[in-house]
């Protein structure tokens, strides 16, 4: 019985992971798909995210399930003028390297990480929040339960309100036009540009869009997390993994691979140790490399449009 | 209407339109016929702006549309139907209907131009949920006419509507271009099917090579000899 509890109970802390986890993959997922191209800073931006809710947490006592509604804004903005005035000239300029963007945010994430370090020092921080320790009980509600479960009550929160952003985030790609230009743009942009698409517009909202959705999840794993400033890389990398096993710029994908990336990475360090999740993370991300070339979007698209 | 005038367009380095010069006139179905690479879905693409001419001009009722941002050629009254169909094939019929109805007025009426559509192509009305991807050949080039029409255009640019489809297919598409120019719409089409897109046609021209080398009405040029031998083997 104890075995069935512990396997439980690292499924669910596994799953709760992996929600987290799918927002952030979903904002790489929505900015690869229409700019294909990866956003090698997306881990720093959710760090600079990060910080935001951490000052607001220190200086004035917002919780940063509030600071979501700054910080999510703030990372807009900012994303709209990094695609404006860095992106786009960017990709005007012919060079004999062809992802001369992709190289732009490695130097991004640099600048950030870096200015973070002198701005902020090295030091590790985090947010005392009075419900950190606070967890749910199965037997509290059931008492005659035959295994016992506890839901953590930060991780809890952090995934209902992921939940909520994804399915906010999928009502705007399929009910508004501005959400259907996004897909449109990132399935056919010469197509989107025939129907009076204003793509290099497009291309900004879907930057800030992507950025709300990593500043969500930064202030989303604050209360459950450390906050340091090289801490991108790390989340940059989880990102990276998750659109390779979810297929490359597929929202649906996104939302899949990471609850499997959350979940696998849950079990590695409850069966394996806790050390061992970077080198699970690397093993099924060659996995999917080697069995499944186009990810879990290439099984939907399969069923879907029959080929 | 339209008028193309003495338009260079280049490839790179690589001239493929040579000197062109063209008009199309309010009610009228003009073809461009020709054979394969003769530059006639290029000359389609400089209208629309994705490609620039390095020398002419494009005006579209006095708009000089070789100087328009491409994305607000559609807000100017001319839709262009690309060849391939180019739809967005992982979202749904009615999805890609409505990217067709971005701008102003065809935003405003766009349940109305629906039904329209819908009546046009009823298999589109059976299947208005369905990823565009799951369509045949025939109904997709339907649905690429369809979002055509939903921007309500002044004029529409059809780029090989016949490609890939059965000879019965391609008989009701022309009939359905025929029905879109009785409606008040202008047509401008490319074509390799030169029978029956003369048949249509109004006036056409004929291209080679890059240039325009032979024009006249659709009957004239069915009947032309250069025509017969070069196009219609007879």
């Amino acid at each position: 019985m104890a075995q069935l509890e512990l396997f439980l109970q690292t499924l669910i802390s596994g799953f709760l992971l992996g929600g987290l986890y799918a927002l952030i993959a979903l904002g790489m997922a929505l900015i690869m798909g229409v700019m294909r191209v990866i956003n090698l800073a997306h881990g720093d931006f959710m760090m600079i995210a990060m910080y935001i809710a951490y000052w607001l947490f220190t200086f004035f006592g917002i919780d940063p399930y509030v600071a979501v509604f700054i910080a999510g804004p703030a990372l807009f903005f900012f994303g709209l003028a990094i695609q404006k005035y860095l992106l786009t000239p960017v990709m005007k300029v012919d060079s004999i390297l062809p992802h001369n963007q992709v190289i732009l945010t490695v130097g991004l994430a640099m600048v950030f990480s870096n200015l973070a370090t002198v701005f902020f020092t090295g030091d590790y921080r985090s947010t005392p929040v009075s419900y950190a320790s606070s967890a749910w009980y199965l037997t509290d509600f059931w008492k005659n339960s035959p295994v016992e479960l506890s839901l953590s009550m930060p991780w809890t929160i952090s995934f209902v309100i992921a939940v909520m952003i994804t399915i906010a985030l999928w009502i705007f790609l399929t009910k508004t036009d501005t959400g259907k230009s996004i897909r449109a743009t990132a399935q056919d942009l010469d197509a989107a540009l025939l129907m009076g698409v204003n793509v290099d517009w497009v291309r900004m909202v879907t930057f800030g869009i992507g950025l709300v959705l990593v500043a969500v999840a930064g202030c989303l794993f604050l209360p459950i997390y450390y906050l340091y400033p090289a801490l991108g890389k790390q989340f940059t990398n989880i990102g990276f993994v998750i659109a390779v096993i979810g297929g490359m710029g597929s929202t649906d994908g996104a939302v899949i691979g990471g609850l499997i990336l959350g979940i696998f990475e849950s079990m590695t360090a409850t069966y394996i140790g806790m050390g061992w999740a970077p080198a699970g993370r690397f093993s099924i991300f060659v996995a999917a490399l080697v069995f499944l070339p186009g990810g879990v979007a290439s099984i939907l698209r399969k069923r879907r449009l029959g080929k | 209407m339209l008028e193309i005038k003495n338009i260079d367009v280049f490839y790179g380095d690589v001239q493929v339109i040579w000197d062109i010069s063209f008009e199309v006139k309010q009610g009228e179905i003009v073809a461009l016929i020709g054979a394969n690479g003769a530059g006639k879905s290029t000359t389609l693409k400089t209208i629309s702006g994705i490609l620039r001419p390095r020398r002419g001009e494009i005006l579209f009722n006095d708009i000089p549309l070789h100087r328009l941002e491409p994305y607000k050629l559609i807000e100017t009254g001319i839709v262009h139907v690309p060849e391939a169909r180019r739809l967005f094939v992982e979202m749904t019929i009615e999805e890609n209907l409505d990217m067709g109805s971005l701008k102003g007025e065809a935003k405003k009426e766009r349940e109305i131009t629906k039904q329209l559509v819908f009546e046009l192509f009823p298999r589109l009305l059976e299947r208005r949920r369905q990823l565009a991807g799951t369509l045949s050949g025939g109904e997709q080039q339907m649905l690429a006419i369809g979002r055509g029409l939903m921007g309500k255009p002044k004029l529409q640019m059809f780029d090989e509507p016949s490609l890939g489809l059965s000879p019965i297919l391609v008989k009701d598409i022309f009939n359905v271009i025929k029905r879109i120019k009785e409606e008040g719409t202008t047509v401008l089409i490319v074509e390799q099917n030169v029978k029956l897109t003369l048949a249509i046609a109004d006036r056409a021209y004929v291209m080679e090579n890059g240039r325009i080398v032979l024009q006249g009405t659709g009957e004239s040029l069915l009947n032309n000899e250069h025509v017969k031998t070069a196009y219609l083997g007879v």
